[in-house]
């Protein structure tokens, strides 16, 4: 194996890093650090500044400020072909002259490196195209090309790999087929992988660590059901999946339990899950944690937090739950997920309901956040808060 | 950027933007050296401005030079006469004339001649596409002075053409085509048509016919179709095809000189080529080239500016 | 009738454009059947089918000596010209200096200039600094009106290749010199080609700038320009008929393969 294989156990850091262009800042003041062989994402919406960070790293872009460290070399102002870095593009940029075998071995032999066949075989049947290696890259389908963009990158064993949104341009299918392919790959080669995305189920269902970005900077970062379970802002909130955010003030305290008041009721929440220390909070739970009951119904095993007084506005079927919109009496509309289990009947417009929840599934933030941050992007219409 | 930042900035400022301006695809690299666009540009610049711009100046020098008292032939000095000029082109008035009006008027009919042409292998001949434009192009490996004289050929007195013509009474009797106007523009008609077809089929091929269906479906009719949809994105074609066919056109003398006649239809070229290379009488020469370069550059660029704002139509 | 009214109407484009194609063809027809003319010394009248002159092309006092000289000239012009040409386009397309507006209008202005203009003033110049005319004078000539159509032609090559695939060789450990090599020039190479070619037919083809700065070196334009007036042999017409059916059938060669390489991936 060629020399950077022994880069295992090199973390990638960056530190204070900012890009400006002009005036605009693509990148605020960023420090991330990736741990070697882990899968790491970063989500964010469009020109948060993803395709940046990765072309600083790749060394197509130089940062305005800050250090770029792989293990502890400082990589920061060295040319893209000095670093143990290699980049699956969006487009797969593959070379249209060369055939299959000579984009693969491209880097292999820029490195004089020996043994080029095998190593070349070997990472075509890692992507299952061990058959088409005289092919040209325009004799390819679109997901063959994006195999061969990411063959030609893992078979130079880089410290790391960057991936910028390299399943954009498929269809649905082969997008959740080449996923399950890439963590496989991922397992197998053990690289540290970066992968840029979008698609928010992407990035849960492959990564160890998803930094989500906006506007430049790194909202939170963290396992995929510590994001989903616990965002630490109203942008991760309503980014990651849906939120309904509920203004909500300190009333008081319960063992280990926070007392809040919310439109004149009482709601607990673990007080470890609070994630401002100010009094006045947003507090959040997710659609599919809330449970309805008609006025009168048995609310046995149900969650001991309750909202009474709503009235169904919408209710949409889609197969596994039924969505319900649910007008507040203060006027919000809260989203409430119901499981589809065929027992219960659909719920009609008009209809009146309490909601319920676990005190466990409530988080709580900075009441001084922008409520709507991060909604847009899934088409969703802002919803006032009350 | 700020503008403060003006031109003398930074390296690193410089490269930010080549990056962005032009799509370039080199990272930025503190290293790389600013002189490298210079010497790329060296050696051919420097061969244009010793042989293009360089002459041109002597021309400009040669155009005001008068013959000394007593000189010898081909012996001129420097003495700053600008009435060379309106000596000159009093005299060449009407060659003047007649070179716009030739160039003016093989353009248009090599326009007549090229928009079918190219509209037809564009969008009306499927699979015979690529072979038709072979052979557009052919005749063009064929010598051009050959093929101007087989023109000569074609349109002289005794040929088919004349003959057919005077059977149909087209043409009088002892009337002929050789050594007339018509001859002469038919051949730089041909002569620069490539180039007007060439651009035309070029902006032609991008349109997308379902442009012309979308128009089509929106109840334009084929003549609307052509005038709203079809003509205006094939503009910069037309553009750059009629520029390409006047301009060499203008200053053309070879045809002049096989299927015209020497007094009637002698054309700027004619004179510039005698004056320069059988009287030696270089300062009418160089007036006469100096204003032709300009007046035609004056021309184009009030026609691009004019295709360029407008709908020219 | 009306039936064929329609018909007309639906195929008055290709009826024009089967006329248009006889105007095109009409004096090629001529130049080549002229080579097969049983002439004396003037080829105007037809005398008559012979395979002589095909079978002697050389037959003909100077013809073949100034064929000579307009592939030497061409072939030194266009590796010049593409040289300088290709060299300028890079720096145009990719770098950004100080004087580009004026570089490009140095670019322009040759191919706005009439060629009796391009090439009286050359001759000005050269008759003011006393340099002999002849092979030299024609080849810096060449040059000079080629450069421009090669940087053209080349420069819109650059700028429709996809800067990605550099990026990805310098990812790919590819230095700035081995990326040029490996990836950029080849991708720009047809670009290169065809700028070369159409310098070549330049070159090859012009007959007013040559005959200002040719001195008494012929080239094969000039031997008939020359001949015209006392009679063009016909060995004239058998090289410019060899040449039509080389090109031609070049091109018809490269445009099978390129064909047969699409059908390929498809
Ligand atoms: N070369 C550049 N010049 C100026 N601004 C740029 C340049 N490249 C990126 N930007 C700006 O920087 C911001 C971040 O761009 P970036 O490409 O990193 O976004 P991204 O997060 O990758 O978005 P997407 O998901 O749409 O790909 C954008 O607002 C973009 O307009
Ligand atoms: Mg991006």
């Amino acid at each position: 194996m060629a020399a950077p294989a022994e880069t295992g156990g090199r973390d990638l850091r960056l530190e204070r890093v900012t890009k400006r262009f002009g005036t605009f800042v693509a990148v605020d003041d960023l420090s991330l650090t990736i741990p070697s062989g882990s899968f790491f994402a970063l989500l964010g919406p469009s020109g948060c500044g993803k395709t940046t960070t990765l072309r600083m790293v790749a060394g197509l872009e130089e940062p305005t400020a800050g250090t770029i460290l792989i293990g502890d070399d400082d990589v920061t102002n060295a040319k893209p072909y000095k670093r143990p870095v290699n980049t699956v593009f969006q487009s797969y940029a593959l070379f249209p002259h060369l055939d299959i075998f000579e984009n693969v071995a491209f880097g292999l032999r820029r490195r004089g490196g020996k043994q080029i066949k095998a190593q070349v075989d070997e990472a075509l049947e890692l992507v299952e195209l061990g058959g088409m290696a005289r092919r040209k890259p325009a004799q390819l389908s679109g997901g063959q090309q994006q195999r061969v963009a990411l063959a030609r990158a893992i078979v130079n064993r880089p410290a790391v790999l960057l991936l910028d949104e390299p399943l954009g341009a498929l269809d649905l299918k082969l997008r959740r087929q080449m996923q399950i392919e890439l963590k496989r790959i991922q397992t197998e080669v053990g690289l540290t992988f970066v992968h840029v995305t979008h698609d928010q189920e992407e990035a849960m269902t492959m990564a160890d660590t998803i930094a989500v970005m906006n506007g430049g900077h790194v909202e939170q970062m963290g396992g995929p059901a510590d994001l989903y379970e616990s965002p630490q802002t109203t942008f991760v909130a309503n980014f990651l999946g849906q939120s309904n955010l509920i203004r909500a003030a300190v009333s008081g305290k319960s063992g280990d339990d926070l007392v809040l008041e919310v439109h004149g009721q009482k709601v607990a929440m673990p007080a470890a899950r609070r994630a401002s220390g100010t009094d006045d909070l947003l507090i959040g739970v997710r659609p599919e944690k809330i449970q309805l009951a008609q006025p009168g119904e048995s609310t046995e095993g149900f969650g001991s937090n309750a909202l009474p007084g709503g009235v169904v506005t919408d209710a949409s079927f889609t197969g596994v739950s039924t969505q319900y919109l649910v007008r507040m009496p203060w006027g919000q509309e809260l989203m409430v997920f119901a499981q589809n289990l065929g027992a219960a009947g659909l719920l009609r417009p008009g209809s009146k309901v309490d909601l319920h929840w676990d005190p466990a599934h409530t988080f709580a933030l900075d009441g001084s956040l922008d409520a709507n941050a991060g909604v847009a992007h899934e088409g969703a219409t802002p919803v006032p808060v009350g | 950027m700020s503008a403060a930042q003006g031109i003398g900035v930074g390296e690193q400022q410089q490269l930010e933007d080549d990056q962005h301006d032009s799509g370039s695809s080199a990272p930025t690299q503190p290293g790389r050296r600013r002189a490298t666009p210079y010497l790329l540009l060296l050696p051919g610049m420097a061969w244009l401005t010793i042989f293009f711009i360089l002459p041109i100046a002597t021309l400009l020098s040669t155009s005001t030079q008068t013959r000394p008292e007593g000189a010898e032939i081909g012996v001129y000095t420097q003495t700053f006469r600008v009435a060379n000029y309106t000596d000159t082109l009093s005299e060449y008035a009407t060659v003047f004339a007649r070179s716009f009006t030739y160039a003016l008027i093989a353009t248009v009919l090599a326009l007549a001649i090229s928009y079918p042409l190219a509209y037809a292998i564009a969008f009306k001949v499927g699979r015979w596409r690529n072979l038709l434009l072979v052979l557009v192009v052919a005749p063009f490996f064929v010598s051009f002075l050959l093929r101007t004289v087989a023109w000569k050929q074609i349109l002289a007195d005794e040929g088919w053409v004349a003959d057919a013509l005077r059977t149909l009474h087209v043409l009088s009797p002892d009337g002929r085509i050789i050594n007339t106007a018509p001859a002469v523009v038919i051949g730089i008609t041909y002569n620069f048509l490539p180039f007007m077809i060439l651009p035309i089929y070029a902006s032609l091929e991008r349109v997308d016919p379902r442009l012309m269906e979308a128009a089509g479906d929106l109840y334009a009719n084929a003549l609307t179709t052509m005038r709203k949809v079809t003509f205006p994105l094939s503009l910069p074609g037309v553009v750059a095809g009629t520029l390409l066919t006047f301009i060499p056109a203008a200053g053309d003398y070879v045809n002049s000189a096989l299927l015209g006649d020497p007094v009637h239809t002698t054309m700027v070229g004619n004179v510039i080529d005698s004056r320069f290379l059988k009287v030696v009488d270089y300062p009418t020469a160089a007036v006469l080239s100096v204003s032709l370069m300009v007046s035609i550059l004056v021309l184009v660029g009030l026609y691009i500016r004019r295709a360029g704002t407008e709908e020219l139509v | 009738m009306s039936k064929m009214r329609r018909w007309l109407g639906r195929n008055a484009i290709r009826i024009y454009a089967v006329i248009a194609f006889a105007y095109l063809f009409v004096p090629v027809a001529y130049t080549l059947a002229f080579s097969f003319n049983d002439s004396g010394k003037s080829n105007i009248a037809w005398r008559g089918f012979t395979l002589d002159k095909w079978k002697n092309p050389c037959g003909a006092p100077d013809v073949c000596p100034a064929l000579g000289n307009s592939l030497k000239i061409g072939v030194l012009a266009t590796l010049i010209a593409t040289v300088l040409g290709t060299m300028i386009a890079f720096a145009l397309a990719r770098h950004r200096f100080r004087g580009r507006t004026a570089t490009n209008l140095t670019i322009f202005l040759p191919m706005a200039t009439p060629e009796v203009v391009l090439g009286a003033s050359l001759l000005a110049l050269f008759l003011n600094l006393k340099i002999n005319l002849g092979f030299n004078t024609i080849v810096i000539a060449h040059v000079m009106f080629c450069i421009s159509f090669v940087v053209v032609t080349v420069k819109a090559r650059i700028a429709g290749l996809d800067p990605r695939l550099e990026q990805a060789a310098m990812d790919l450990y590819a230095d700035e010199f081995q990326t040029f090599r490996r990836i950029t020039l080849p991708l720009v190479a047809p670009g290169i080609a065809a700028g070369a070619l159409l310098a070549f037919s330049l070159s090859f083809d012009d007959f007013i700038i040559t005959n200002f700065n040719s001195g008494s070196v012929n080239t094969f334009p000039k031997f008939i320009w020359v001949s015209s007036l006392r009679g063009i042999p016909a060995q004239a017409n058998v090289i410019a008929s060899a040449m039509f059916f080389l090109a031609l059938i070049a091109v018809l060669v490269g445009q099978a393969v390129t064909a047969g390489r699409k059908k390929q991936k498809a």
